[in-house]
Parts: C-alpha cells; sequence; structure tokens
C-alpha cells in the first residue's frame, strides 16, 4: 500500500485515496465542433505504459481534493505529486 | 509402550512441567516448551500424516515452519478444528488434541495408499489428462476427486474465537530473532531508533542460542553463551519491542508489512477464556531489516520421504533445544560440513551414530576430525540410492559417486538405521524479500540466491543475504549496518571470533542411482508428491517456464509452499533443459509466508460488523412495525410491511392499493442530497443535467437527468430551486457518492472558474413522502398554517415552512403519479414527523409502503429507474426521453456523444412497455425477449427490466428493452421460458394515467 503524499494534507495510507486515470487530458471547449473520431480520442483513448505515468489521484477519505501524481508502473514508486492547474514537473 | 527417547534437559524444556496430549486418539506426555514434534519424537513416534496425491507414510522432517510432511488437524469440535497446522510449530499445552490428515481409516491403515501403487498410472498433469473428456462426464469424476482430495477438514460453524487488527509504526522493523536479528535490533535500539524485532518462534536466539560447542567462539565465550547474554541487555532496552510466536506474513510496498502475532495458541485450553487469539499487526516501517535466516536444503535421492528421514539441523536442534533424539541408530547424510556440528551435538549427548555418508571425496575440517576422533565411520564420495521401511526408515543403500557426481560406482552397501538426518547445504530464506518487489541473483559458489537489489529502505543480513558462517555473520552485519543506518561504530565492530566451519560443499541437485529415473520416486515437493522424474517429464513434454512447470507438476504449491523442496526443482530444470540458475529465475514467492486463518484476516469485522449499514432516522419505526428489509448499497430500506399470514406479493398489492385509492407513506430519507450554492450554480446546473436550469424559478423543481461523458445514463433526480443562488439536488441512493464525486471532479479539474460550493447532506434530512388522493389532507392537518391549494402550492414546487418550531422544506413532487408530497425536516425530527403524518392519516387509512410498492408504482407511470431499467449502455434517447435533451444548450456532460454514429443507430436497444397476452403471467425481470422461437440460434433482442402485477390496472405490466423496440409498438414478441414460451405484445412504457390528472387529483 502506498504512502501518497497529498499536496494538501501530507502524507496518508493509500486506502484514503481513489485513483482517476491517465492526467492531463482537458475536456475540449467546443465539443459540438469535434468529428467523431476526434471525440472518441478524448473519450476513450488512454495510455497504459509500464514506466513513468501521469495520473489523477483523489484524497476521497480526507481532503477531496483532486490532484496529479506521476507514478512509475513498474515499481510504484512515486515520483512527485502537484495540484491540479500546476505544470507537470520536468525531468 | 512406547520408548522414551529424551536424553538430556533440552535448552527451551521445563521438565518440572508435565503436559499430557492426545494425537491419533491416544494419550502421551510431554514437557513444557515441546512442540507437538518434539514430543511425538521423543515418544518415538514419527509416522504422523499421509502425503497428498500417493499416500504415503510421512514423518517429521524439519523443526520449524517449513514443515512439509508432520501437519496435522487440531481440535475436534466443529467451531475450532483447523487443518494443515504444522507439529513443528505448535507448542503443546494441556487439552492439546491432534490427529493425522488426508487418511482413511487410520495413518497406519490408509486406503489411498493404494495410489502409491498406481503411481506408475499417476504422472504429473494425469488430473488435467485424464478427466478432460469427455466433457460431459466431468460433473461425475469431481465428486470422486473432490473426496479423496483435500487437505484436512476446515470448521463448520462459526469461528468462537477473538482477533484483532492493530497498526504499528517504527523506526525499523527486525525481522527474525537469530544472533544478526539481535545484534541489529541493538544497534539500531541505542542509535535512538524506535526498533520493534519480531520473532516466529516463542524464544529468541534462533540456531545460535543452543550451539554449545568449542568450534564457535564469541570473545572467548561459547556462541551459544554470549549471545545468551545480548538477548538479556536487549530485553532492557527502551525503544525496542520484540514480539515473539510472530510471524512475519507479507511484505508489501512502501514498507508495509502484515504479521500475525499468536497470543493464545500455547496456553492451555481453560486460559485462553475471553483472549485475543490472534493480532494481525499492519506494521508501517521506515526501516526493515530482514534477518530471515535460512532453510536447510533436503537431498533428493530414492525415496527420500520416509518417516525417520529428517533435515540434519533439525536433528541438532530436536536433541540440543529439547533434548530429544530422533533415533537409536542414526545415519548422517551431507554434502557440506553442518551436518558435522549434528554429529557433534549428538555425540555430546550420547546418540549413537552409526555413520556419515558424505558427497564429498576431500574434506577436511577440525568438526571432521573431530567427528572422526570418536570412531565414526564416514564414507567419504559416497550417496545413498535408495531407502526402506514402510512406515519407518530402517535400510539404506549408499554407493560411491564417479568423479563427476552424475553415476554411481562400485558396489552397493546396505547399511540399517532408524533416522537419516540430510543436509544439501543451506537456501537463504527471502521470501520476502522478493515478495517486496526485491530482484535475486544467483552465487554460483554455492548456488544459493541472494538479495541483490532492494526495492524499498531496507537490508538483508545473516544468513538470508547469504552469510552463513558466524564469522561471515558476525563480520558482516555490523558492517553492513554502519552504512545502512548512516552511523559511525558498533559495539561488535571489533569481536574475537573463532569459527571451524569449512565452506567446501559438492552440490548436486537431483543424485543419481543405480535404477533409471523412471523407476525412482525422489520427491521435490514433498506435500504434493512431485518427484524428479515428474519435473523432467514436464520437461520432455515442452514446458520451459519455470511457473508453467510449477503449476504443471504442483512443485511448490502446497500449505509450505515448496519451502524445501524449490531450488531442487530449479536445479534439475536447470541442468536438464541446459539453462543457468540465474537467468532461469525462481517462482514468485506470494504472501502469506505461513498460512494464516480466515480469522486474523477478518479480524473484528465480523456478523453485523463485516460491513458497516446505514439506518435512516425512521428506522426503528420500520422495525417495530415489523417491515421486512431490503439493502441498498449500504443502506437498510424497508422494503414491505406484511401483516400476519401476508407473503411480500400480498403485502405489495395491498400497499400498491392504498397509496393510489386513499394514501400511502414512504421513508425516502436515503435519497442522496446535495446542497449547491454560489454565483453560477444555475450554469453549473446546465451543463451537468441534460435540460436547461437557468430560467427555473425560485421556489420551483424540476426533474434533472444526468450522463456520463459518453452519452450513458449515470443519474436522475429532482433538484429544487431554494433561492436565486442556492438548489438542493436529490440524487439516486445508490448514485449519492458517486454524483457528489463526479460533481467534485468538474469542478475542481475542468470548471474552476465556477463560483459553485457542494455539500453532501444526505445524512442532514429525513425525508418521508406522503402520496395518494387524501394527501393533501394529511399533510396540511400536520403542517396547519401552509396554504396546500394549487394555486399556492402547484406540482413541482417548494415551500419552507415550520411544523411546530421545526423548520422543513416542503416539496410537491411526485414518483408515484399521485398527489403526493415530500417533507424534509432535519434528521432527528424524522421520526416524529412520520408519527405526526400516521396519526393524522389513521382515518384515511394511511398505510406506509416499502420499497417494492415503490417500484410497482412508478412502473405503472412508467418511470424509470436508473441502474435496474437503465444499464450502462442507456442514452435517453434509448428511453425514450428525448423530451429532456435540451437542443438549445451549447453542451453539457454527454452532450457530444448523444450524435455518435453508435449512438444514433435505429437499432439499439429502447426502452419499451410489455403487456403480456394473458393478464395473469408475470414476467421475470431478466428474462430473455425474442421475436422468432424457431431461428437457429435464436436471435435475443433484449431483457425484461421491470415486471410487476399491478393490483390497480389489474394486468401483469413489464419494461424491457428491445433491439429497435421504439418502432415496435403494438408487435408480438416472445419470452422463452424454462417450461413454456410467453407471448407479449410491446406497448407505451406509460401505462397508467397518461395524462397525468392524478396528480392533481
Amino acid at each position: 500500500m502506498f504512502i501518497i503524499n497529498c499536496p494538501y494534507c501530507g502524507e496518508r495510507e493509500q486506502s484514503e485515496f481513489k485513483a482517476g486515470g491517465e492526467a492531463h487530458i482537458v475536456r475540449p471547449k467546443q465539443p459540438t465542433e469535434l468529428s467523431d473520431d476526434e471525440w472518441a480520442e478524448y473519450l476513450f483513448m488512454r495510455k497504459n505504459i509500464k514506466g513513468i505515468q501521469f495520473e489523477r489521484w483523489n484524497h476521497t477519505h480526507g481532503c477531496r481534493k483532486w490532484f496529479n501524481m506521476v507514478r512509475d508502473t513498474s515499481n510504484d514508486e512515486i515520483k512527485a505529486v502537484y495540484k491540479m492547474g500546476e505544470k507537470p514537473p520536468v525531468e | 509402550m512406547t520408548k522414551n527417547l529424551r536424553v538430556k534437559t533440552g535448552k527451551a524444556i521445563d521438565e518440572t512441567y508435565r503436559i499430557s496430549f492426545k494425537f491419533n486418539g491416544s494419550t502421551y506426555y510431554g514437557f513444557k516448551g515441546d512442540t507437538l514434534a518434539s514430543a511425538l519424537l521423543a515418544n518415538d513416534i514419527h509416522l504422523v500424516g499421509r502425503s497428498f496425491k500417493y499416500h504415503r507414510p510421512r514423518g517429521i522432517m524439519t523443526a520449524g515452519s517449513e514443515e512439509p510432511n508432520a501437519i496435522v488437524q487440531l481440535h475436534n469440535d466443529s467451531s475450532r478444528t483447523e487443518p494443515n497446522v504444522r507439529a513443528t510449530e505448535i507448542e503443546i499445552y494441556e487439552g492439546l488434541e491432534a490427529s493425522s490428515q488426508n487418511c482413511w481409516p487410520s495413518v497406519k491403515f490408509d486406503i489411498g495408499g493404494i495410489n502409491n501403487l498406481l503411481s506408475p498410472l499417476l504422472p504429473a498433469g494425469f488430473y488435467y489428462k485424464t478427466f478432460m473428456w469427455p466433457a460431459s462426464f466431468w460433473e461425475k469424476y469431481e465428486y470422486f476427486i473432490r473426496r479423496s482430495a483435500g487437505l484436512g477438514k476446515s470448521p463448520t460453524t462459526p469461528d468462537p474465537d477473538i482477533y484483532e487488527h492493530k497498526y504499528i509504526h517504527c523506526d525499523v522493523l527486525v525481522i527474525g530473532a537469530g544472533i544478526s536479528g539481535i545484534m541489529a535490533a541493538k544497534i539500531a535500539a541505542k542509535n535512538g531508533l524506535k526498533t520493534l524485532l519480531i520473532e516466529e518462534k516463542p524464544n529468541l536466539g534462533g540456531s545460535t542460542i543452543y550451539q554449545n560447542s568449542d568450534h564457535f567462539k564469541i570473545n572467548n565465550q561459547n556462541s551459544g553463551s554470549w549471545l545468551e547474554k545480548e538477548i538479556n541487555e536487549i530485553k532492557k532496552l527502551k525503544n525496542l519491542e520484540i514480539k515473539t510466536r510472530t510471524s512475519v506474513a507479507a511484505y508489501h510496498g512502501y514498507n508495509f508489512l502484515l504479521a500475525r502475532e499468536n497470543l493464545t495458541d500455547h496456553l492451555p485450553i481453560n486460559q485462553r477464556k475471553d483472549k485475543t487469539r490472534h493480532k494481525l499487526l499492519k506494521i508501517r516501517a521506515k526501516k526493515v531489516i530482514t534477518a530471515t535466516g535460512s532453510i536447510e536444503r533436503p537431498m533428493i535421492f530414492d525415496n527420500n520421504d520416509r518417516p525417520g528421514i529428517l533435515l540434519s539441523s533439525a536433528i541438532k536442534r530436536f536433541a540440543d533445544y529439547f533434548g530429544v533424539a530422533c533415533g537409536e541408530k542414526n545415519i548422517l547424510f551431507t554434502n557440506n560440513d553442518s551436518a558435522y556440528e549434528t554429529a557433534i551435538s549428538l555425540i555430546q549427548k550420547g546418540i549413537n551414530i552409526e555413520a556419515i555418508i558424505d558427497n564429498r571425496e576431500e574434506v577436511n575440517s577440525k568438526l571432521i576430525y573431530e567427528v572422526e576422533k570418536n570412531n565414526i565411520k564416514i564414507f567419504k564420495g559416497y550417496t545413498v540410492t535408495d531407502t526402506s521401511g514402510y512406515k519407518r526408515i530402517n535400510k539404506i543403500s549408499i554407493m560411491q559417486l564417479s568423479k563427476d557426481g552424475q553415476k554411481v560406482v562400485g558396489s552397493k552397501i546396505i547399511l540399517s538405521c532408524d533416522c537419516l538426518g540430510v543436509s544439501g547445504g543451506w537456501t537463504p530464506a527471502v521470501h520476502l524479500f522478493t515478495q517486496s518487489g526485491g530482484k535475486l541473483k544467483f552465487r554460483e559458489d554455492d548456488q544459493v540466491f541472494i538479495p541483490n537489489i532492494y526495492p524499498s529502505d531496507q537490508l538483508s543480513i545473516g544468513a538470508c543475504n547469504g552469510d552463513f558462517t558466524l564469522d561471515e555473520i558476525l563480520v558482516n552485519t555490523p558492517k553492513s549496518l554502519i552504512d545502512y543506518l548512516n552511523i559511525k561504530n558498533t559495539e561488535y565492530d571489533n569481536l574475537e571470533i573463532s569459527s571451524s566451519t569449512n565452506k567446501s560443499k559438492r552440490n548436486i541437485w537431483l543424485l543419481p542411482s543405480d535404477k533409471i529415473l523412471g523407476k525412482t520416486k525422489s520427491f521435490v515437493d514433498y506435500q504434493n508428491d512431485a518427484t524428479a522424474k515428474d519435473i523432467k517429464l514436464a520437461l520432455r513434454e515442452g514446458f520451459r517456464s519455470i511457473e508453467h512447470v510449477k503449476r504443471y507438476t504442483t512443485t511448490g504449491m502446497g500449505t509450505d509452499q515448496g519451502k524445501l523442496g524449490n531450488m531442487h526443482a530449479l536445479g534439475i530444470i536447470s541442468e536438464t533443459a541446459g539453462a543457468k540458475m540465474g537467468e532461469l529465475g525462481t517462482t514468485t514467492f506470494r504472501p502469506p509466508y505461513t498460512p494464516l486463518t480466515f480469522g486474523t484476516i477478518v479480524g473484528r469485522n465480523v456478523g453485523e460488523y463485516f460491513d458497516i449499514f446505514r439506518k435512516t432516522p425512521i428506522h426503528d419505526w420500520h422495525v417495530e412495525h415489523k417491515a421486512e428489509f431490503e439493502n441498498v448499497g449500504q443502506w437498510k430500506r424497508a422494503w414491505y410491511y406484511p401483516k400476519e399470514n401476508e407473503n411480500m406479493h400480498k403485502a405489495v398489492q395491498r400497499e400498491s392499493k392504498a397509496a393510489r385509492e386513499s394514501a400511502g407513506i414512504l421513508d425516502a430519507s436515503t435519497l442522496g442530497k446535495i446542497d449547491i450554492q454560489g454565483t453560477d450554480a444555475s450554469e453549473f446546473l446546465n451543463r451537468v443535467y441534460t435540460n436547461a436550469w437557468s430560467k427555473l424559478a425560485v421556489g420551483k423543481c424540476r426533474y434533472g437527468l444526468m450522463l456520463n461523458e459518453d452519452g450513458m445514463v449515470y443519474d436522475d433526480g429532482v433538484t429544487t430551486r431554494l433561492g436565486e443562488n442556492h438548489y438542493i439536488m436529490t440524487t439516486t441512493t445508490g448514485g449519492a457518492a458517486n454524483v457528489m464525486g463526479k460533481l467534485e471532479d468538474y469542478l475542481q479539474t475542468e470548471w474552476p472558474e465556477l463560483d459553485v460550493y457542494l455539500t453532501s447532506v444526505t445524512d442532514h434530512f429525513a425525508t418521508l413522502s406522503v402520496c395518494g388522493p387524501n394527501s393533501k389532507k394529511i399533510v396540511s392537518e400536520v403542517i396547519p398554517d401552509l396554504d396546500f391549494s394549487d394555486e399556492s402550492f402547484p406540482h413541482m414546487s417548494f415551500k419552507n415552512t415550520k411544523i411546530g418550531k421545526i423548520n422543513c422544506r416542503v416539496m410537491r413532487i411526485s414518483f408515484t403519479g399521485e398527489h403526493s408530497y415530500e417533507i424534509n425536516v432535519q434528521a432527528n425530527y424524522g421520526k416524529s414527523v412520520w408519527e405526526k403524518c400516521m396519526e393524522a392519516g389513521k382515518n384515511f387509512n394511511i398505510t406506509p409502503y416499502g420499497t417494492e410498492t415503490m417500484h410497482l408504482l412508478r412502473a405503472e407511470k412508467g418511470f424509470i429507474i436508473v441502474g435496474q431499467d437503465t444499464d450502462a449502455t442507456m442514452t435517453p434517447i434509448d428511453l425514450q426521453m428525448d423530451w429532456i435533451v435540451s437542443k438549445k444548450k451549447y453542451d453539457f456532460i454527454g452532450k457530444r456523444s448523444l450524435y455518435r454514429s453508435d449512438t444514433i443507430r435505429e437499432d439499439r436497444k429502447q426502452l419499451v412497455g410489455l403487456l403480456t397476452d394473458n393478464p395473469n403471467e408475470v414476467l421475470e425481470e431478466g428474462a430473455q425477449i425474442v421475436a422468432d422461437i424457431n431461428k437457429s440460434p435464436i436471435e435475443m433482442l433484449g431483457h425484461v427490466t421491470s415486471s410487476y402485477y399491478s393490483p390497480n390496472l389489474k394486468k401483469s405490466i413489464a419494461l424491457g428493452v428491445v433491439r429497435g423496440g421504439k418502432n415496435m409498438m403494438g408487435q408480438k414478441l416472445i419470452i422463452p421460458m424454462e417450461k413454456k414460451n410467453i407471448n407479449v405484445t410491446v406497448a407505451d412504457t406509460v401505462f397508467l394515467d397518461k395524462e397525468n390528472k392524478r396528480l392533481n387529483a
């Protein structure tokens, strides 16, 4: 079970959190302007990589804030956490 | 009469404290401190159980948790009986009753033993190969296989014992209290770190503590005495906690570990009452030091599984620790120096050794010299080729090994014995290290896997790190701790050490025999009866991956998880397939390290605490009035209120009629309620619901439908505008938490610019709904000051008012199609307001109804229930609810998906009404719907989602989803059931009061 450093609350057990899929997928501002393929790209296409992945997490049993996490899916090492709207760290 | 094989007072036992116990119905005696294994051996009992597949007689093989054979059934009663308990781990206590497993009618005469004779017919994969065909016979095969398979019996009644969970946080966790673990714990604690030391055995000290030979000295003391002083010192350290009889079961990522602390299993039965039996420790450690030691390897030769064959180290432990001789004519068989340590212990205690068989040709060390001095015959360069003795070993055959170790040469020598100690070297206990994600490397010198890459903040020390000899441990442990704990020095940096062990070893995974392999039974996994032959067969049949060979042969899949034999399996695969051990890798070590009982895992979460349930503020009233309850999510909801002799059908028919004809009352407190405030609240609702909200006047209510971004219906409910910037949203009971989460998600991540605040207020309010033609009369009696005229308080509107001094919100909304009112009060007042309504409704036969009647009433009106009439594939268009989808709004969640190529298909499944040709025939929910019964295969068009007998319409009604159903109005369809086909006609989804006259009745 991970220890997650919530950007608002500090270190907490993973059981307090919920994972929310890939991060940095922005909802299109004008969905009606999009073709079926473009909309499907937003709606369905997600990465599932072995290695460094950017993810959304929610501190559901805590502050209920959403935030982003950089995690190495091969060994579950959490490289960074940062608030929504902040730029992802560059390595 | 059994013999007494107690030789000399052992270190661990108290001979003044005699304990009687039962094994297979007979009474025996042992001493306090004995394990069941040591006590049985002291009574000269070796035959303890039968093996799993061939039912071969098996005895005690080890002295620890790695035991594969001596597993017993404990206790006789139906609630506490426990299978697969290792006789080597259970400490005897007054009242202990144990029996052999896996044998019938008795361990001495077991009918299943016939499998042993049939074994040429039972190769690896036998069950897979034989019982595959004909497929229809499987059920018949299964009956017999199940009866003869399985280890032990599980309890049949609930476990009466108490179990607990406990969280522990520490700076350093040390696993294993052998010499290296004790040194590590002392160093850590003395450096100011909060330290926890865990040991699976009842006492500290590992194997060094009973080391009492002049060959191993630390600072000029016997190593055992030196360690004893260390143990006395660490017991005084303040920031060191020591837990014995505690086994670490699992080592997860981020240094999260689970351990089982055994608190009462060693106590006399009459001292256990009201005490916690096991504690599951959930440990989060900043640093973990693994000092789990090593497990001695057996040797793989023909018939290496007979009772009386033990690990050499186990024989030493039984002698030194428990004062028990495992036999009177002992032979040791080894490929390294450790068996000579055993020999010296036995000599010291006057236990007879017939001979030592050593694989090595050239051997010399101080240990061997001392053994030779005692006139013990050592056969150098020899191997055991076979053994005999059915229930106890009585003879062994030995032959000389060829130079390359691949063959035996010369003539056979037969030696008689009653106990054979084997030592194939040592295997580091890396189970926990690899569970944590650690990567191993293979050390060619002595053919062992040792820790290589640590995945978390941890360190392996001592034998589990490949340091087997005393001098290696004493030199390397302090050194690695200085690095790991980042300290300057330790008190152990300048120890004077003298150790006589010579490290030479002649490793042969599968020892050669004068017989061909096919005629031998050389066991690699004792518990699962997997032999060297089976592994070679698997390789011949094309299995290459170690994980596949494991599953095909079942090597390492018993309750002991192959602690003894896995390395040999790997070795044999490596030699046969010509692959390097390091490249072959190991099978995955999975938790738990030793089995846990379910009680330990579940802890206090049993019975009503298994899963919490939520009660409404009116719950007690429902209980008093004999309601039956239904689980909706975690809620207990009143399902129906049977009067005497009523079944559910009759109760629901009565309740439904009363609600339509006079008045009904429903506890709707479980509906999710979200308070929405902020200047952008209307805009927010516009974006999350399919319909428009900007123009909803203050004091008005509106039904809303919420979609997922993929266009599928997600939730629904009525939202009321309480003020200019203030709404209260209701959600479905089951969807409340998810809707809240979804709304928060959008607000925080997609639309942070919106000024909107959400608060979940589900539990803050009690909600009760009064419906029926007399509802207005009843509610106006409860709230006399409010104007209930249709002009002042029309359908879909809301009033803030008071019942006496109690603030209350009243909405005139309806889920039944009847004129009805929903009263919301602060939760604590729920029951009293409910009782007021019941009182006011007395003259109108007000009838409390439950969820079943609610479902029936809404189905009569064709109102959907999200999750019953919809699944995650229904759009509002599929539901024929086009009216609620705004055409004008530029965007809302899911809008774009409503005209994807897939969602505009005409032949999607669509919601329709279904009427049976026979009005008394009620369909089964979930039943398939077809058009053509003669077509093969029959084309499934959809299924029934809701179905009831309507007492108000006096006929059966149903809703269902049907492919292209929208254009099938009036068409005949068929519901094929097991015994008959039911004819139905597609109808409108609204069955009653299509004009909504009753809302204002």
